[in-house]
């Protein structure tokens, strides 16, 4: 389980964050929605380290992430894997390469053994037989793949999915949020994720957080989200006309 | 005054937390070919072209009967050695090495490459920096030696071939009054150069925020640091050391 306790973060004066509380629940895909430029991915690079926040703690499991010392917090590291936007490939390294490289860097296994957990990934995401070919080479929806297969090679405990289905086409997009849901349920991962698309938050969405203007304005079950009477969640799951005629 | 502070700390975490040994092993290999091997084929032109105009124009300036002829290729050779081959060839080494190091890291940076490599808990400046830094150090170095001789093989090709110097009077110029200590010299600049160069650039490309407009804006400013950087170094060790 993650807890994030009253985050706050400002950029230049402009509050960001304004004290965010929330908890993210073993096993089950947690969603943070909200629409651009409200804070969901600063509150995700809080969470994962690559912003510290002004105030406030993220727990994982009991453990500080900001008030601990350096072990505990590489430990923490190492339980996580991330799902970036882009995907976030080295250009460099072949897809094979780009899944192997937390085993290379981070463990002592054998040859042979990162070989079968990096197969068994790429198995995993459905794209073994592309191992060999370079992040160039590959459509956006592989290369989000790759980066599922990457953030889970180290077996995390802790996933986090920064808009998996940006620049996506449908089919693709639903695909993918039925990778990550499978494997948060397989695996008994912390999954969160943020994310706009209305599609994940009605197909994958077991609690959802909803964000405006920096704070927590609804959090609940994605079978309660459409009986919402909050105005701004509103106008947010029904910015389409179709949505809009569907209302109840 | 607070960039040059962010650089000195920048600088500091190349040393900290560092992966283990084998993975900066096998970085260093492949940063030496990217840095080094990849750069041998515009030092070689470059060098050659310099050393062969030098040869031209001094001999050019030289026109007296007082002056003896084979004084053209002892003044190719030393200008050669102190000042256009670890100078010149390092300027070069700035637009090509430099660029190409501040755009990857920039490109790394926009593409949350280094975010990923952060998230994984490792130290993502010491990873990617450290052995671009150490790669220039060592290959600058040798890229000047190379680019000495070819200068001077340069002049000797113009001045034989255009009939300015005769072999013989070039052969002996260039064993003149020759000074060791100059070949140190000529080695102690690629090794600063190398390091200023290689820290600037990726200095610049570590920090890019934005996007494709600020990559090209930091391998600019990379380049010119660098450049500024090679010249004041240049002065400041010819002052130090001769």
């Amino acid at each position: 389980m993650i807890e994030v306790n009253d985050i706050a973060k400002a950029f230049n004066g402009k509050d960001v964050l304004k004290g965010i509380t929330a908890e993210f629940q073993k096993g089950e895909t947690n969603l943070i929605i909200g629409g651009s430029g409200t804070g969901k991915s600063v509150l995700l690079k809080c969470m994962i380290g690559l912003v510290k926040p002004d105030k406030g703690n993220v727990l994982y499991n009991g453990r500080d992430f900001y008030n601990c010392d350096k072990e505990t917090r590489q430990s923490i590291r190492r339980e996580m894997g991330v799902l970036f936007q882009g995907g976030a490939l080295f250009d460099s390294k072949t897809v094979e390469e780009n899944v192997r490289f937390p085993l290379d860097m981070l463990t002592d296994q054998s040859i042979q053994e990162k070989q079968g957990r990096v197969a068994f990934c790429l198995q995993r995401v459905g794209l073994e037989a592309a191992s060999k070919r370079m992040p160039s080479e590959i459509s956006g929806g592989m290369k989000k793949r790759v980066g599922i297969a990457r953030a889970i090679v180290m077996n995390p405990k802790y996933l986090f999915c920064d808009e998996p289905n940006s620049g996506l086409d449908p089919l693709t997009s639903v695909k993918i949020d039925e990778l990550i849901k499978e494997i948060t349920e397989e695996y008994e991962i912390t999954t969160i994720i943020i994310t706009h698309d209305m599609n994940s938050v009605m197909e994958i969405g077991q609690n959802i957080m909803f964000m405006y203007e920096g704070a927590k304005l609804w959090e609940g079950i994605s079978a309660d989200i459409i009986k919402t009477d909050v105005p701004e969640l509103k106008e947010f799951l029904f910015s389409n006309k179709l949505l809009r005629e569907m209302q109840p | 005054m607070s960039v040059i502070g962010k650089y000195f700390i920048f600088l500091g975490t190349l040393f900290s937390k560092g992966e283990k040994l084998p993975v900066y092993w096998r970085r260093l290999m492949e940063e030496c070919v990217g840095i080094g091997v990849s750069s041998i084929f515009i030092v070689a032109i470059v060098s050659t072209f310099i050393g062969a105009v030098s040869c031209i124009q001094t001999a050019y300036n030289l026109v007296s009967p007082i002056i003896p002829v084979s004084t053209v290729a002892l003044i190719v050779r030393d200008m050669e050695i102190l000042e256009l081959a670890p100078t010149i060839t390092c300027v070069v080494l700035a637009g090509k090495v430099g660029s190409n190091i501040a755009s990857e890291l920039g490109t790394m940076r926009i593409t949350e490459q280094i975010d990923a490599l952060e998230v994984m808990g490792i130290n993502s400046s010491s990873y990617l920096v450290l052995p671009k830094v150490i790669a220039a150090m060592l290959t600058f170095p040798m890229l000047v030696i190379f680019s000495a001789f070819l200068g001077i093989m340069g002049g000797y090709l113009a001045g034989t071939l255009t009939g300015v110097i005769t072999e013989r009077d070039y052969l002996y110029g260039i064993r003149d009054s020759f000074v060791p200590y100059n070949i140190f010299f000529m080695c102690i600049k690629p090794f600063v150069f190398g390091f200023l160069i290689a820290s600037i650039s990726s200095f610049k490309g570590y920090f890019t925020e934005g996007g494709a407009l600020e990559v090209g804006k930091s391998s600019t400013d990379a380049v010119t640091n660098s450049c500024i950087s090679v010249l004041i170094a240049d002065y400041l060790l010819a002052q130090l050391l001769l």
